[in-house]
């Protein structure tokens, strides 16, 4: 059965003269420059050590090379070729190999200040020398200069220095290249030697905050002359494929909305969802309290998606793949055929291991590779822990985002607290999501039983009943709406009122 | 590090870019230290960045014009035009500073 994948249409305004922009190639910097960076012009990246200022220049350069076909030159002031290797290595690219190609072309600049001795006029001459060649020699379009601060360090001569840097930068744009310049940010300052003074094109500010003993990167495009660009600070982490930005897709509400319905995996929950099931491509969230099964109507819901043939992503945040399998047999659901078949990928974490960030881009990056129609998230609970409400809430609205932009039906579960459960979903998300289906348990004459309820589900007519539901070796049995004179009854008092009806029924001689 | 003694032997390279004005200049000045302190101990081997660019990687060259000392060890890099001759002396090892001094 194919998949319906729906793509959200974007409207971009008619622009009358468009700048040329250089595509990065990096994970969610082309949507925030819209397009990539300014062609033929410096930009300037500016962070503290180790915020990932380098990694950014080198990616830039490195999939500039290997993607875009725009061979570049790597001018290093801090590391030494074989160090450059290995940083690029650590995000996928052999540079060697680059290098062997004529791809890219390393020049290591050493300026050592007690190495250096000034003795009158003097200039940079010898830079620009082995620049020339080493542009010349690859065809370069993209440079980096990583970092020129090292210059201001080993040089005294300030009125010298900023002569030609001016005179460089000009030099660099007359040659048309894309320049990436990474400079060390100051008290109060973009750059610590004022570099922005020189290059004020474009500027990316790096920085790290620390959030509840998390360190999170964020990014912001502080300047982009002649372009739009998102203007707010996003996180993003550096992976082993290289950085990934999260900014809230730039799609806004903007979603196409499918009318294909899927089954829940269980035909009378199906009929408590206007009778056909949720629609594709919307999100559902499952809540209540421990232990009401949650899960299972979660793991019904890939049961059917998988019968179909369609991938599903299995986000586990409480249980090991392995209790999940097993857990799911005793209620009759074999899911280890679809792991084998590839149809199911089971990712299971614990929450307090990484970052909200670091959750979101590593999930990011999985929906990418496996490119699932479902995806169970389960519990979002957990991240609770790992921020404010407004940060658990603002990457909760990014991945729902993300999945309805794909198309991907999302299956979500939170754990509630307390026993009445109506208001509080505890991670506040209620009013993100499409359909909520609650479930609880239900205390009648001495028995706890399982009660499932549609809350909310929009687009559609669904019940507003509670319905008895059962977990055994047989599966999950939702069991119609039975009414005594009492009102709603479950388990054994419903089991009571309907051998006594049975009995009444059958002396009236009606059936 | 002890001041000349005499008995060591210099080999310096000289970098320029191109044969301008300025680089001659540069090269009489260095002769004219050379002369001067080195007593005869010496050798200049000019290399033109603009004829063989090469070259610049090696010996990390990015200012011009630059004076390497290669011998006696260890190597030391001098900048500059050579107009400041105390400042060469310096760079090029045959003069201490009197102590807490910093032209």
């Amino acid at each position: 059965m194919a998949k319906a994948r729906t793509q959200a249409q974007v409207k971009t305004p008619p622009k009358i003269k468009t700048l040329s922009k250089a595509p990065t190639g990096i994970a969610g910097l082309d949507e925030l420059t819209r397009g990539g960076l300014p062609r033929g012009r410096p930009t300037l990246v500016s962070g503290r050590a180790g915020c990932g200022k380098s990694v950014l220049g080198l990616e830039f350069l490195v999939r500039g090379a290997a993607q875009f076909g725009e061979p570049g030159v790597i001018v290093s002031f801090e590391e030494t070729v074989e160090e450059l290797a290995t940083n690029v290595a650590s995000f996928g690219f052999d540079l060697d190999d680059l290098v062997a190609q004529g791809k890219l072309v390393l020049e290591f600049v050493s300026v050592e200040r007690h190495e250096i001795e000034e003795t009158g006029e003097y200039n940079l001459d010898g830079l620009f020398v082995r620049l020339a060649h080493a542009i010349e020699s690859v065809g370069a379009k993209r440079v980096l200069l990583d970092t020129i601060e090292s210059l201001f360090a080993g040089l005294t001569n300030l009125a010298i220095l900023r002569a030609e840097l001016r005179r460089l930068f000009r030099w660099l744009k007359s040659k048309g290249l894309t320049v990436i310049i990474t400079g060390e940010q100051g008290e109060g300052t973009l750059t610590r030697q004022g570099l922005e003074e020189y290059v004020s094109d474009c500027v990316i500010a790096l920085n790290v905050q620390l959030n509840h003993h998390v360190a999170t990167r964020m990014m912001r495009v502080v300047k982009y002359r002649g372009s739009g660009h998102g203007s707010d600070e996003y996180p993003f982490i550096i992976t082993e494929k290289g950085i990934l930005v999260m900014p809230i897709t730039s799609l806004g509400l903007a979603h196409a909305a499918s009318t294909e319905r899927i089954s829940s995996g269980n035909p009378a929950l199906d009929e408590m969802l206007g009778g056909e099931g949720y629609f594709r491509g919307s999100s559902v969230l499952v809540s209540g309290t421990s232990g009401t099964g949650k899960t299972s109507i979660a793991v019904y819901l890939v049961d059917a998606a998988c019968r179909r043939g369609e991938r599903c992503m299995y986000f586990a945040f409480e249980e090991s793949p392995a209790q999940l399998l097993r857990n799911m047999r005793s209620i009759g659901l074999d899911l280890e055929p679809y792991v084998k078949k590839g149809l199911l990928r089971i990712e299971a974490t614990r929450p307090s291991l990484f970052g909200l960030e670091m959750h979101l881009a590593s999930s990011f990056r999985a929906i990418e590779e496996f490119d699932p129609a479902v995806v169970v998230v389960d519990p979002i609970t957990d991240f609770v822990a790992l921020g404010s409400s407004y940060e658990v809430r603002s990457m909760m609205t990014r991945l729902v985002d993300h999945l309805k932009s794909r198309g991907i039906t999302a299956l979500m579960t939170s754990l509630s607290a307390g026993r009445s459960v109506h208001s509080d979903d505890d991670v506040g998300i209620s009013s993100l999501i499409d359909t909520w289906v609650l479930v609880q348990l239900i205390e009648v004459a001495g028995e706890r039983n399982r009660g499932v309820s549609v809350l909310k589900s929009r687009g559609m007519a669904h019940s507003n009943q509670i319905r008895e539901f059962t977990l055994g070796p047989d599966g999950m049995k939702v069991i119609a709406a039975y009414r005594g004179p009492q009102g709603f009854l479950s388990g054994s008092a419903r089991q009571a009122q309907q051998d006594a009806d049975e009995v009444a029924g059958a002396k009236r001689g009606a059936r | 590090m002890p001041s000349s003694s005499g008995e060591d032997f210099y080999q310096l390279r000289l970098y320029v870019a191109g044969q301008t004005a300025r680089s001659q200049a540069v090269l009489r000045n260095l002769k004219a230290i050379c002369e001067r302190h080195l007593q005869g101990k010496y050798r200049i081997e000019v290399v033109d960045l603009l004829v063989n660019p090469q070259l610049a990687r090696g010996d990390q060259i990015f200012a011009l014009p630059t004076l390497v000392r290669q011998l006696p060890p260890p190597v030391k890099k001098i900048i500059g035009d050579l107009s400041n001759v105390e400042r060469v002396l310096v760079g090029l090892d045959l003069r201490t500073l009197p102590r807490g001094a910093r032209p």
